[in-house]
């Protein structure tokens, strides 16, 4: 019986009497590769947060099946990457320091493992850790690209690089599911190119399930395996294909996304 | 002599290792703010008669972990928190100060610091201290790195940061005990701030700018402090400091390698 990696049900969060996201259900299957679209403000991000458990809410999530104390320990599972992460500008830190960052929750991941015993599949996964950190930040330095960057300061790296730094330092957690806040909002074609490129290495390669949220839709038609359309009500989830078929709602959501590119990204 | 030397050195690490979290988490005055605790602390030992360095720890620590709680709950900004502490410990000595017997010489040695008067008993209590606090943060070094980098991420990777947030401030305050015999509580900050904002713009990661770090402030405690102590240990560090900033800007160093094709992607 396989196990979702991650099940929200009926959760609602609410800012200050501001209903952010109003009880969205859905899950995600293991090697998924989940887009999320939605205007600026439709509430992705305030939702990321309550599934990291950095925001309070009503109704239930489940991560690979389980909640409550025994989410908290799960959550060192997931690869995050924020919209911008921001850190103190002159931090002494190289790209290889930011991404050896990842490897720390090592220890609590074999702790947390213990609780999904009972999936095989992830078992077996989380006891190949053998191999040294070392080598687990190289290797993730390579699918990111930043081999060459790994002694540089992480402040002069471009955004694009910085967020392919993020990637990285997500990667070497060796995360059972990644979750990303509109990663490549604000860098070049290029990059996004290249990141997306990643993006599916990861997701077919190393099998991880991924939740990403974007206004490309051009990019989700290309990688995502399944959509869902968001605006504080869940207005859509399914299959890709079914998505695309549905002119209202691509209609409506590649209208907004145009707008959004106009406008600077807010929480 | 000897026995000053190495207390010297080995609180002069500790700032170092110490002051760059500090740095870096923005708290730079928070050593500045807790040395006045601290006076108060003092003070209230001469007044009920204790040892003086236990009743400032005490009053210290408390101060710390007060203060990080009550920025927790109330959300008042960092260095109003500062503020407070400041002019709170330093009234707080003051006026006991004047309800005893008015400033006594001891007194003073705390407040320019004195490391050639100090007695057996506080140079094994301090050489302790330094000790236990190096030891901590090299233990906690990982989790506290990443703490300090981002706060969000490192809760999603599972790190109590509340618990590392309440153990970090406590060191600091323990820091600040140790370090007030060296170069007493009104140059404290300098001995936490200069040595890592210098190191900051010479190293690149992590390890070696820590290393800069204890260079600088081990190699000029030990070297200088033979002199009049504290204020030359200051200066020395002010001038490295300086030094530095203008060798930066010359052009003599970078931390910068040169770009690559790579760069051609940047994006702003």
């Amino acid at each position: 019986m396989p196990v979702n990696a991650l099940d929200v049900e009926n959760v609602s969060v609410n800012h200050n009497g501001v209903l952010a996201v109003n009880k969205i259900s859905f899950s995600v299957q293991e090697g998924d590769l989940l887009g999320i679209v939605g205007p600026n403000g439709a509430g992705k991000t305030t939702l990321f947060r309550a599934i990291l458990g950095l925001q309070s809410y009503q109704g239930r999530i489940k991560l690979f099946g389980y909640e409550g104390n025994q989410y908290t320990s799960l959550l060192s599972m997931i690869g995050y990457v924020p919209q911008k992460v921001n850190f103190e500008p002159n931090f002494p830190a190289t790209v290889y320091d930011v991404v050896s960052m990842g490897t720390l929750s090592r220890k609590k991941l074999a702790k947390g493992s213990a609780l999904i015993q009972s999936c095989g599949c992830c078992w077996n996964r989380i006891f190949q850790t053998s191999s040294k950190d070392s080598e687990k930040i190289e290797e993730a330095l390579k699918i990111v690209g930043l081999e060459s960057f790994k002694d540089r300061r992480i402040s002069e790296l471009s955004g694009g690089e910085q967020q392919r730094a993020f990637i990285a330092k997500a990667l070497v957690k060796e995360p059972l599911l990644m979750i990303l806040d509109e990663p490549v909002t604000g860098v070049d074609m290029d990059v996004q190119n290249k990141f997306y490129a990643v993006l599916r290495k990861i997701n077919k390669e190393n099998k991880i399930t991924i939740v990403w949220s974007s206004h490309d839709l051009n990019a989700i038609s290309d990688l995502a395996t399944r959509i869902a359309c968001m605006n504080r009500d869940l207005f859509f989830h399914g299959e890709k294909e079914e998505f695309f078929a549905n002119k209202d709602l691509l209609k409506t959501y590649s209208e907004s996304a145009m707008q959004l590119h106009m406008h600077k990204h807010d929480m | 002599m000897q026995r000053a030397l190495l207390t010297g050195i080995v609180v002069a690490i500790c700032c170092s290792i110490m002051g760059l979290f500090l740095v870096l988490k923005r708290y730079s005055l928070f050593g500045d703010a807790l040395s006045h605790t601290a006076f108060g602390g003092i003070a209230l030992g001469f007044f009920l008669n204790i040892y003086p360095i236990w009743t400032a720890t005490v009053v210290c620590v408390a101060t710390a972990l007060g203060i990080t709680k009550l920025r927790k709950s109330t959300k008042i900004s960092g260095d109003a928190a500062i503020a407070v502490l400041f002019s709170a410990g330093l009234a707080m000595g003051v006026l006991l100060v004047s309800a005893s017997h008015g400033f006594t010489i001891d007194l003073f040695s705390f407040l320019f610091g004195s490391i050639l008067l100090t007695s057996m008993q506080d140079t094994l209590l301090i050489l302790a201290i330094s000790c236990g606090v190096i030891v901590i943060l090299i233990a906690i070094r990982k989790p506290m790195i990443h703490f300090t980098f981002d706060e969000e991420q490192a809760k999603v990777h599972g790190i109590p940061i509340e618990k590392l947030n309440y153990l970090f401030v406590a060191l600091a305050a323990v820091t600040v005990i140790a370090t007030m015999r060296l170069v007493g509580i009104l140059l404290i900050s300098a001995l936490i701030v200069l040595p890592n904002i210098t190191s900051i713009m010479m190293g690149k990661g992590f390890k070696k700018t820590i290393m800069i770090s204890i260079s600088i402030s081990g190699i000029t405690t030990s070297y200088y402090f033979n002199l009049a102590p504290s204020g030359t240990i200051v200066m020395l560090m002010v001038a490295i400091f300086v030094g530095t900033l203008i060798a930066k800007h010359a052009g003599l160093f970078s931390t910068k390698t040169l770009t690559d094709e790579n760069n051609l992607l940047t994006v702003h």
